[in-house]
C-alpha cells in the first residue's frame, strides 16, 4: 500500500456525531416474541380485530421460515427470543405543543425541525412536513393542517389504522405481501409505528413529506412500516433519514415499505440512511434489513428510489419498483458507502410486467477500510412486457486494498423485443489523483471526499436539494481520515 | 529562490539522479532538457513531493526551507507548482469545483480570506479566455475525456490562477499542435514575471522558439551534463544528446 493511502486509512477512524443516548422515562415489552406479544402490540394500539389477525397470520407464517442466507454478508445468528419488540416514550403527546422538551431537543441535536415556525422574512426556506419516529412510536406530525386543506394524510400508520382504516385495509400488504420474506412476516407481525400517506387525484403535495427514524433503546428491535398510496394524476416527494446511538450491542432494524403509485401518479422516495454503523472492531451498529417495495400499478406512473447509505453494521436491501401499468417508469439511484468492518448487501429489482415498462438503475458502490460492498440486482422482463427497456449502471470505487466490492446483476428476459442494458467498472481513488489534488494545495482528506462526492454525482443530483447537501455532507463525516 | 544540492533520488531499486545541482532564482526561466528517461520528470516530481522517491543525499532549499520536509500540499502553499506530464482524471468533480477547493487552500493556508464566487467565477473564465478554451470546459470532470492538448492548456489554466512562485512544467508542450503551442506559450510569456520562476521540462527545443530561457540544462543519466543558454538547445537540436553521454568527455 503506498505512503498516501496509508494515511487515508489512519485518518478513515470515522466520527459518528449522532450517537448520542437521550436520557427518557421508556415504556417497554419484555424480550422475547410469541403470539401474546403480537396480541400485546395490536392491544397497546386499540387496533381493530382484522389488524390483530393479520398480525397473527403473519406471525404464525413467520415462524415457518428460514432465514435468508443468499447475502453476501456473514454474522452470528439473531437471538430472536432476546430482542424487546416495543419500546415507547412513556408520556405519549396528544399535540406538538405537548411533546417531552427532551425529545425535541434530541430531534434539534440531530437537525430535524420539529416546529412549524414560517420563513423567517426574506429567507426562503422551502417547508418540509416531519413525522418524527423514537423508537416504536410517532412521536409527532408537523404540518398536518396546512397538508389537510391540499386533501394530503400524512400521519402515523397507527393514527391510519383509527381514521382511515378502509386505505390502510385496501393497500397495506398489496405491494409486501406479508410472507414475501422472513424479515417482510417478522415486521407485519410486531410492526409498531411507522407513516401512512395519501396523496388524493390531480394532487400535487404541497411540501416535500419526510420521516425521520431514531432508535433509542437498548435491546430493542424497530420495525416500522411506511406505506405511501399516490392515487390518480398526483405527485409526492418523500424523505426517509435515520440515526441511532453508538452502542457495543448490534440491534435489528426491519422495515417495511409500501408504495402505490395509480394512473399518472409519481412517487420519488429519498433516502439518507445514518444508522450507527459499529465501531472500527465491527462491534455494535445497526443490522438494517428492510424491505423496500414499489407498485405502479397505473399506467403512466412512476416510482423512484434515491438512496444514499452510510450508516448500519449490515445493510440488506432492494428498494423494487413492480412495474404493471403500461409505460410506467422505475428508478433506482443508490450510493453505499462502507467503512471499516460494514457490509452492505444492496441493489433492486425492477419487475417489468406492462407494455414499453422503463426502468434505470444507477448504484455506485464504495468501499473503504475491511468493508464489504455488494450490489445485487435483478431486472425480469415478462412475457407481456414488449417494448420494455432497462438501463443499469453500476460503478463501485475502492478506497485501499483490503475492502471488497461485488456485483450480482440477474437479468431474465422472457420476451424478445424488450431491451436490457448493463454497464459496471470498478475503480480505485488513485494515488495520482491523490497527489494530483495535494500538489494542488488540496489536503488529503478534502481530496477523498471531493473524489467520492464526484463518483457520486449522478445520484446526488437526484436528490432533493437541501437533501443532496447533507448527503455530500455525510459522506465527507464518513470518510474522515480517508487519506493523510 | 530554489537550491538543489547534490540530489540522489531513488526510484524501485534504481539511482536515477545521481547529484544534481541547480539555483533558480526569481524573475528566470530555465529549461530541462534530456533524453528520455534521463531524469526530467524524476526531478520535477521530488521538487512537488510526490511519494514514492526515496532522496538519498543531497538538499531542496526553497527561499530557506527545507522542502523535502514538506508535504506536497504545504509546498504548494508555499508556491510551489507542478504541471504534470500526464494529467490524471478526476471524474464527476467539476473543474470549477477542483479550482475553486485549490484556491481556498491555497488562500486558507495563506490567511487570506476565501473568494467570493463571483471574483472566482470571473478569474476563472478570464483564464480559460487567456487559453482560448471556452468556459464551458469549467463545468468539465476534471481532465474528464480531455484531448491532450486540452490537458495540457488546463495545467496551464490552473498554473495562471494559483499564481505559483515556482513553477515547474513537465513536457507541457507535447501533444500540442502548433497553435495551441503558441496560445499555451503565450499564456507563461504573460505570467512569467520578476516575481516567480518557470522551470521548463522537455525534449524539443521548439517549445523554446516560444518561450526563451535563460539558461538550458541538459540532463543525461541523471546528472546535468552541460549548462549554457538558448544556443545550447539549438545545438542539441542538430547534434543530438549522444556527445553528452559520456561523462568523462
Ligand atoms: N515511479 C517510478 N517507478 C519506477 N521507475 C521510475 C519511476 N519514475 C521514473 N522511473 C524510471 O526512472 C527513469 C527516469 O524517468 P523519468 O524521470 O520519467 O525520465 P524523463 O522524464 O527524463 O523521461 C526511467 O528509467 C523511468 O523508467
Ligand atoms: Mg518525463
Amino acid at each position: 500500500m503506498s505512503e498516501q493511502n496509508q494515511a487515508v486509512h489512519d485518518r478513515l477512524a470515522r466520527e459518528y456525531s449522532a450517537g448520542f443516548v437521550t436520557e427518557i422515562e421508556s415504556e417497554t415489552l419484555p424480550p422475547g416474541l410469541d403470539e401474546d406479544v403480537v396480541r400485546a402490540i395490536s392491544a397497546k394500539k386499540d387496533e381493530p380485530s382484522w389488524m390483530t389477525d393479520w398480525r397473527l397470520d403473519a406471525f404464525r407464517r413467520w415462524r415457518t421460515m428460514p432465514e435468508p442466507n443468499w447475502a453476501h454478508v456473514s454474522f452470528d445468528p439473531i437471538d430472536f427470543e432476546a430482542i424487546s419488540y416495543f419500546s415507547a416514550p412513556r408520556n405519549k403527546p396528544k399535540s406538538l405543543d405537548e411533546v417531552d422538551p427532551e425529545l425535541l431537543r434530541t430531534y434539534d441535536k440531530l437537525g430535524i425541525p420539529l416546529h412549524e415556525r414560517e420563513a423567517l422574512a426574506g429567507v426562503e426556506k422551502p417547508q418540509i412536513a416531519v413525522d418524527a419516529v423514537f423508537d416504536s412510536v410517532s412521536i409527532a406530525t408537523t404540518f398536518k393542517e396546512r397538508l389537510r386543506d391540499a386533501g394530503v394524510i400524512f400521519c402515523s400508520i397507527a393514527e391510519a389504522m383509527r381514521d382511515h382504516p378502509e386505505l390502510v385495509r385496501k393497500y397495506l400488504g398489496t405491494v409486501v405481501p406479508v410472507s414475501d420474506n422472513f424479515y417482510a412476516a417478522l415486521n407485519s407481525a410486531v410492526f409498531s409505528d411507522g407513516s401512512f400517506v395519501y396523496v388524493p387525484k390531480h394532487t400535487r403535495c404541497p411540501m416535500e413529506l419526510s420521516t425521520y427514524f431514531r432508535i433509542n433503546a437498548e435491546n430493542t428491535g424497530q420495525f416500522e412500516r411506511t406505506l405511501i398510496v399516490a392515487d390518480e394524476g398526483s405527485y409526492v416527494s418523500y424523505l426517509e433519514g435515520c440515526t441511532a446511538p453508538m452502542r457495543d450491542e448490534t440491534q435489528l432494524h426491519a422495515a417495511v415499505v409500501e408504495l402505490v403509485a395509480l394512473e399518472d401518479a409519481e412517487i420519488k422516495y429519498s433516502t439518507v440512511q445514518n444508522w450507527y454503523p459499529g465501531d472500527e472492531q465491527g462491534r455494535g451498529g445497526i443490522y438494517n434489513f428492510v424491505t423496500k417495495r414499489g407498485a405502479c400499478v397505473g399506467a403512466r406512473s412512476k416510482i423512484s428510489w434515491t438512496q444514499v447509505e452510510t450508516g448500519s453494521a449490515i445493510t440488506w436491501k432492494y428498494p423494487s419498483v413492480v412495474l404493471r401499468g403500461d409505460d410506467s417508469i422505475g428508478e433506482f439511484y443508490s450510493v453505499a458507502l462502507t467503512h471499516n468492518a460494514q457490509q452492505a448487501d444492496t441493489g433492486t429489482k425492477m419487475l417489468h410486467i406492462g407494455r414499453n415498462t422503463k426502468s434505470t438503475i444507477v448504484s455506485k458502490g464504495i468501499s473503504a477500510g475491511r468493508s464489504q460492498n455488494a450490489y445485487r440486482g435483478r431486472v425480469r422482463m415478462n412475457p407481456g412486457a414488449t417494448g420494455a427497456r432497462n438501463h443499469t449502471r453500476c460503478d463501485s470505487l475502492l478506497i485501499g486494498d483490503a475492502c471488497g466490492a461485488h456485483t450480482f446483476p440477474y437479468i431474465e428476459s422472457r420476451n424478445p423485443s424488450a431491451v436490457v442494458e448493463h454497464e459496471a467498472t470498478t475503480s480505485k481513488v488513485s494515488d495520482d489523483q491523490l497527489f494530483l489534488c495535494a500538489q494542488r494545495g488540496i489536503d488529503p482528506e478534502k481530496a477523498v471526499s471531493m473524489i467520492v462526492n464526484g463518483f457520486c454525482r449522478e445520484v446526488f443530483r437526484e436528490l432533493p436539494m437541501e437533501f443532496a447537501v447533507e448527503a455530500g455532507k455525510l459522506l465527507e463525516v464518513s470518510l474522515e481520515g480517508a487519506v493523510g | 529562490m530554489l537550491q538543489i544540492e547534490n540530489l540522489h533520488v531513488r526510484t524501485d531499486g534504481r539511482d536515477i539522479l545521481q547529484g544534481v545541482s541547480l539555483t533558480v532564482e526569481r524573475g528566470e526561466v530555465h529549461a530541462v532538457m534530456g533524453p528520455n528517461g534521463s531524469g526530467k520528470s524524476t526531478l520535477a516530481n521530488v521538487i512537488a513531493g510526490r511519494p514514492g522517491y526515496e532522496v538519498t543525499e543531497g538538499a531542496v532549499r526553497f527561499d530557506g526551507i527545507d522542502l523535502l520536509a514538506l508535504e506536497p500540499e504545504e509546498r504548494a502553499h508555499h508556491g510551489v507548482f507542478l504541471a504534470f506530464q500526464y494529467p490524471v482524471e478526476i471524474p464527476g468533480v467539476s473543474n470549477m469545483e477542483f479550482l475553486k477547493a485549490a484556491l481556498d487552500s491555497r488562500n486558507a493556508a495563506a490567511g487570506e480570506e476565501e473568494l467570493s464566487a463571483i471574483d472566482f467565477m470571473r478569474r476563472a473564465r478570464g483564464a480559460a479566455d487567456r487559453l482560448d478554451l471556452n468556459p464551458e470546459f469549467l463545468k468539465r470532470g476534471v481532465n474528464e475525456g480531455f484531448s491532450g492538448g486540452e490537458k495540457k492548456r488546463n495545467e496551464i489554466l490552473q498554473m495562471l490562477l494559483l499564481e505559483p512562485t515556482l513553477a515547474v512544467l513537465d513536457e507541457t508542450d507535447s501533444g500540442l499542435d502548433i497553435d495551441a503551442l503558441r496560445i499555451v506559450a503565450a499564456g507563461v510569456n504573460a505570467y512569467a514575471s520578476p516575481d516567480n520562476a518557470v522551470v521548463l521540462v522537455t525534449h524539443y527545443q521548439r517549445l523554446l522558439d516560444h518561450i526563451v530561457p535563460d539558461y538550458v540544462h541538459v540532463l543525461v543519466d541523471g546528472r546535468i551534463a552541460r549548462t549554457g543558454d538558448k544556443a545550447l538547445a539549438l545545438e542539441l537540436e542538430s547534434n543530438g544528446y549522444g556527445w553528452l553521454a559520456d561523462p568523462a568527455s
